[in-house]
């Protein structure tokens, strides 16, 4: 029978019975109440007949509903004579009831007569002797109030909350359902043998409050605990008496945990019946012909997992189809079949399962994604480029991405993937994504069978144990001191050679500070585990085998220790607390999205991640460390130094088609004479620049704090960056040096207010971001920096308040006299100073600019007088 | 202030204390002072327990154990009282379990002593000179023929939000 008829049935019938019992209540005490929830019921079954097009029903139940409407409006008055009408009405509805449940139509024949008596209720002719067609059973037995259903007029609503009593259970009541087969008998007279039929089928299932499964579920890992606490003792031990008895226990709680387990299993199917037709539509609207292949749809899994990944797997599907697969002619183009496959693949693997979402279409544009992060400062241009297509191709499922309309439009994903994987990740899934540009995209999703027993690894670290859920980790590596597996050690932050990757690592004696000596000990073991597409390596003192557990909360007041997803009971009985591989991550600086609550902490962090800076750490001219924010650096490029020419006695290189002068860092030139020459390059625009530099130390992320200021050119100040102290370098300096006009380099003197005003700055360019902030926050500025008017907007909404406002003139969205006139005209930041920055300094533009209501206007290139005009506008405001 | 305060915490526990005339208590030592806990509230008393650590919990937080499959979370009173660490070699601490919103916890304390029913009448407010401290978590004492007798007020024992924040 059809899934959704079935379900109409069961629904229907259960409102039946639920009337029954309402309308002899309202016929002794006539309250609003009851009678509002009769008509709520009566409109619902009415509705839903309508919906599935069973027009018989329908005018009965609509008719029914007048009279009920009647009542409700105080028209009409509750005579045992017109509810004695509405119980015939019910027996009716029941009658076609039970027929379609035979055999999925509406049977024969009208019904005019008792829509006759209603309508004659409706308009207020109650006939009180109630004259039952005459092939109705009297009416009378059914008056009685049903015996028969021992379910309390509890409304369906009542019943779909979460019963109090967990002992409570619900399944008489779609056993009560076939009541009406002795009226249908009577009436349409099915063959007898039809009958018991169909009391079967509605006898093979019953409803089982979720709640008593969920208890049940607790009590048999309970079991499975004592159990394996039972196994533990006796093992080792072989001729105890226990032993064969304990086999058989063991057996039959085996057998019994899988039952109960079971009773919560729905095929995987179930969450997949509406595809088919979500993919026709598609393939209708968009003129694509779509081959939607489901394979393993008998795959069973929890019902409380299949919920939370039904509409998930409907937005995958519905994207692969919407976006991921091209249009018939651009298939056939390129030489593809013109039918697009999407393919959903489910199996079980290894107590997880598995499902496959590909489609062969046209992949993810990974270009366009990186250019999308960039733009959204997901990532820094340098980031960018050190990632490979895979990783780029993760940025779908960031929270941030999915708002980028242009992304969505061209390469397909981004829609709401965050919310896919918050939502597998919530049930302690997986998910992958593979994509190769023109073959196709495919998700791979793994999630465990069920909630309640996990599988994890047990590891030692200082004389404590803890859980590893086995979901997350990948594999184990054992090192010793001297074996080739060595931990190293860059600048106390441990990593694993792993198979040519560098693999970050974490102590979880730091990380939990467990105290305790990591000491002489002869050999550590790494976890290697995964979080999302992050890997990283947990080192632990010892592991052991694996346990299945089950996972239990973790006392409110320790929910706030990230590191824990829960604890859990040992099979000797002792407490053991499991680690999150996400709070873990999380805590290493990688940001995981995660559930809703670090979906939003993320973005807050986000913001915090703008104040901190990437810094690239080198030497050059002296063994003094040196840094410049790595989003100012294009490229790190190492040049034969034979390349090297010179011109106008300038050293310069072919590079990229082009010339680059080369710079070094104290004015001499002093480059090696043989071999390479590691340069640092900078470029904006058609140019570039090199810095030739001796040594690249290293690249750390860092809040740029200027500590000390110093009076020599090429040099912002002294920062402290990974706690040793740090020239920074001005890259705006040695731009000049290199091409004298890339900047207006007019030398005045400048005295910076030295109180820390917070400026906001806002423009599209990283470059200009990246060189503006370590130069306004040397001359005395807090800076906080966007890429957009909009995001500076927000943070006027979120309660941010800055002296004063730099905001470029060209962006993208609202420029900057948008931006502006936005500032101005409400709120509080109306009457903050607030500087224009542009390429376009005609004198028709300033006029454009204080119209809107810009302080003032100052060229883009021109620093010394943006610091001027910037320490103008906030004494006059001061003075103001 | 303080007579405005105490005033008012007294009629409220008369309130509680006068729909029946004693209440009964489970009492505990811990550096010979008596403690008194509502016998209702009680769930076990447990002798010594193998107790997991559990890092990065607050200090007074001991780790948690194993009660028939349930899991406790064991709160170390000496230490929430801020008195000095239990002296292992002073013997064997024992531990009141209490339920709280369905949560189990576990008082360890020196010892567990047997349960006394106390008259409403003997029942007096916290002393203004109490230990600010020891006035959050008691909501008055009891005069006994020799001794004095805290009344813990576990909820505010248990509830973590304020110490944290300091």
């Amino acid at each position: 029978m059809d899934d959704l008829l079935s379900e109409f049935l069961t629904e229907t019938s259960e409102s039946l019975s639920t009337l029954d019992v309402e309308l002899v209540k309202l016929e002794q005490n006539p309250e609003p109440k009851i009678l509002s929830n009769i008509f709520r019921l009566v409109h619902t079954i009415k509705g839903t007949c309508g919906f599935l097009g069973l027009p018989r029903l329908e005018t009965v139940a609509h008719a029914g509903e007048n009279v009920l409407g009647k009542f409700r409006d105080g028209e009409l008055q509750v005579t045992p004579g017109a509810v004695t009408l509405i119980l015939n009405c019910l027996d009716r509805i029941k009658m076609i009831l039970g027929h379609i449940e035979a055999t999925e139509a509406e049977p024969e024949g009208d019904d005019k007569d008792l829509i006759a008596q209603l309508n004659a209720a409706a308009e207020g002719r109650v006939q009180e002797a109630s004259p039952a067609p005459a092939a109705e059973p009297a009416p009378a037995p059914v008056v009685e109030p049903e015996p028969a259903a021992p379910e309390p007029a509890v409304p369906p609503a009542a019943q779909a909350a979460p019963e109090h009593e967990p002992e409570h259970v619900e399944a008489p009541v779609p056993v009560a359902a076939p009541t009406p087969v002795a009226p249908s008998t009577a009436l349409a007279a099915p063959t007898p043998t039809e009958v018991p039929k169909e009391s079967a089928v509605a006898a093979q299932t019953i409803r089982v409050n979720v709640e008593l499964l969920e208890n049940l579920m607790t009590l048999v890992s309970e079991l499975v605990l004592t159990r394996n606490q039972l196994l533990q003792m006796v093992r080792g031990n072989d001729d105890s008496e226990f032993a064969t008895p304990l086999q058989r226990l063991s057996h039959i709680t085996t057998d019994l945990q899988e039952g109960v387990m079971k009773t919560r299993m729905q095929p995987i199917g179930n969450a997949w019946a509406k595809l088919p037709r979500i993919v026709r539509d598609l393939s209708v609207e968009m003129n694509k012909k779509i081959d939607l292949q489901m394979i393993g749809a008998e795959t069973e899994l929890d019902r409380q997992v299949l919920e939370l990944i039904k509409d998930p797997l409907t937005h995958m599907v519905r994207n692969s189809a919407d976006h991921g697969l091209e249009s018939t002619n651009e298939r056939r183009l390129i030489g593809k079949p013109e039918v697009g496959k999407i393919v959903l693949n489910a199996y079980h693997e290894g107590g997880h399962i598995i499902i496959e979402i590909a489609d062969d279409g046209r992949g993810l544009n990974i270009a366009r994604i990186r250019q999308k992060v960039a733009a959204n400062g997901l990532a820094t241009e340098g980031e960018l480029e050190q990632m490979n297509d895979q990783q780029v191709a993760q940025y779908i499922f960031r929270a941030g991405f999915s708002t980028a309309e242009k992304v969505t439009s061209v390469s397909g994903r981004g829609v709401g993937m965050d919310v896919v994987r918050t939502n597998i990740e919530k049930i302690g899934g997986t998910i992958e994504l593979k994509t190769q540009q023109g073959k196709g995209t495919s998700f791979i999703i793994k999630i465990p069978l069920t909630l309640a027993i996990v599988s994890a690894l047990i590891v030692e670290c200082a004389g404590e144990r803890f859980a590893i859920p086995q979901i997350s980790v990948l594999e184990l590596v054992r090192t010793t001191a001297n074996s080739e597996h060595g931990i190293e050690v860059i600048n106390n932050a441990p990593v694993l050679r792993l198979r040519d990757r560098l693999l970050p690592l974490v102590s979880l004696r730091t990380l939990l500070r467990l105290g305790g000596d990591a000491g002489e000990r002869g050999e550590t073991f790494i976890v290697v585990t995964q979080v999302g597409a992050y890997t990283f390596g947990i080192i632990v003192d010892r592991v052991f085998d694996t346990e299945e557990i089950v996972v239990k909360p973790v006392a409110p007041i320790l929910r706030h220790i990230s590191m824990f997803s829960g604890n859990t009971i040992l099979g000797d009985g002792s407490v053991i607390m499991i680690l999150d591989p996400n709070g873990i991550a999380g805590s290493t600086g990688e940001i995981v999205g995660g559930s809703q609550a670090t979906a939003e902490a993320s973005t807050s962090r986000d913001l915090h991640a703008e104040d901190r800076q990437s810094l690239l750490v080198f030497r050059a001219g002296g063994i003094d460390l040196k840094g410049v924010p790595l989003a100012l650096v294009a490229r790190l490029e190492e040049i034969e130094v034979g390349q090297i020419e010179h011109s106008h006695g300038k050293p310069v290189v072919q590079y990229r088609g082009k010339l680059m002068p080369l710079v070094t860092i104290d004015g001499s030139f002093d480059v090696r004479t043989e071999g390479r020459q590691p340069v640092l390059v900078f470029a904006d625009r058609e140019r570039s620049m090199g810095l030739v530099v001796d040594e690249i130390v290293d690249i750390v992320e860092e809040r740029l704090k200027v500590e000390l200021s110093v009076d020599q050119p090429g040099l912002i100040g002294t920062a402290v960056v990974s706690g040793k102290a740090t020239d920074i370098i001005d890259a705006g300096f040695y731009l000049t040096q290199a091409w004298g006009d890339w900047f207006g380099s007019p030398d005045q003197e400048f005295q910076g207010d030295t109180e820390a005003k917070r400026i906001l700055l806002v423009d599209d360019s990283p470059f200009f971001r990246n060189l503006l902030t370590p130069l306004l926050s040397v001359a005395g500025y807090e800076v906080t920096s966007v890429d957009s008017a909009d995001k500076a907007l927000s943070l006027r909404e979120s309660g941010d308040n800055f002296d004063a406002i730099i905001s470029d003139i060209e962006m993208p969205g609202m420029d900057g006299f948008d931006f502006a006139q936005a500032v101005r005209s409400e709120g509080r930041w109306a009457k903050i100073p607030m500087v224009a920055l542009s390429s376009h300094a005609t004198e028709k533009d300033f006029e454009r600019g204080r119209e809107v209501g810009f302080t003032d206007y100052v060229a883009k290139f021109d620093r010394d007088a943006l610091l001027q005009t910037l320490a103008q506008s906030l004494s006059a405001k001061g003075a103001a | 202030m303080n007579q405005i305060v105490p005033a008012t915490t007294r009629q409220g526990s008369h309130e509680i204390l006068s729909t029946e005339d004693h209440e009964e208590f489970v009492t505990m030592f811990i550096e010979g002072q008596m403690f008194g806990i509502p016998v209702l509230m009680v769930q076990d008393v447990l002798g010594p327990q193998k107790i997991t650590r559990i890092p990065l919990a607050p200090p007074e937080v001991a780790g948690s154990l194993n009660l028939r499959g349930r899991i406790v979370t064991a709160i170390d009173v000496r230490l929430r009282l801020r008195l000095p660490a239990h002296n292992e070699e002073a013997g064997d601490a024992m531990s009141v379990v209490v339920d709280m919103r369905g949560e189990l916890y576990s008082l360890r304390v020196d010892s567990v002593g047997e349960v006394l029913s106390l008259p409403a009448a003997k029942f007096e407010r916290n002393p203004p000179t109490l230990d600010p401290l020891w006035r959050e978590f008691s909501t008055g004492i009891y005069r006994l023929e020799n001794k004095l007798l805290v009344v813990l007020d576990v909820p505010r024992l248990l509830d973590f939000t304020k110490s944290e924040a300091v």
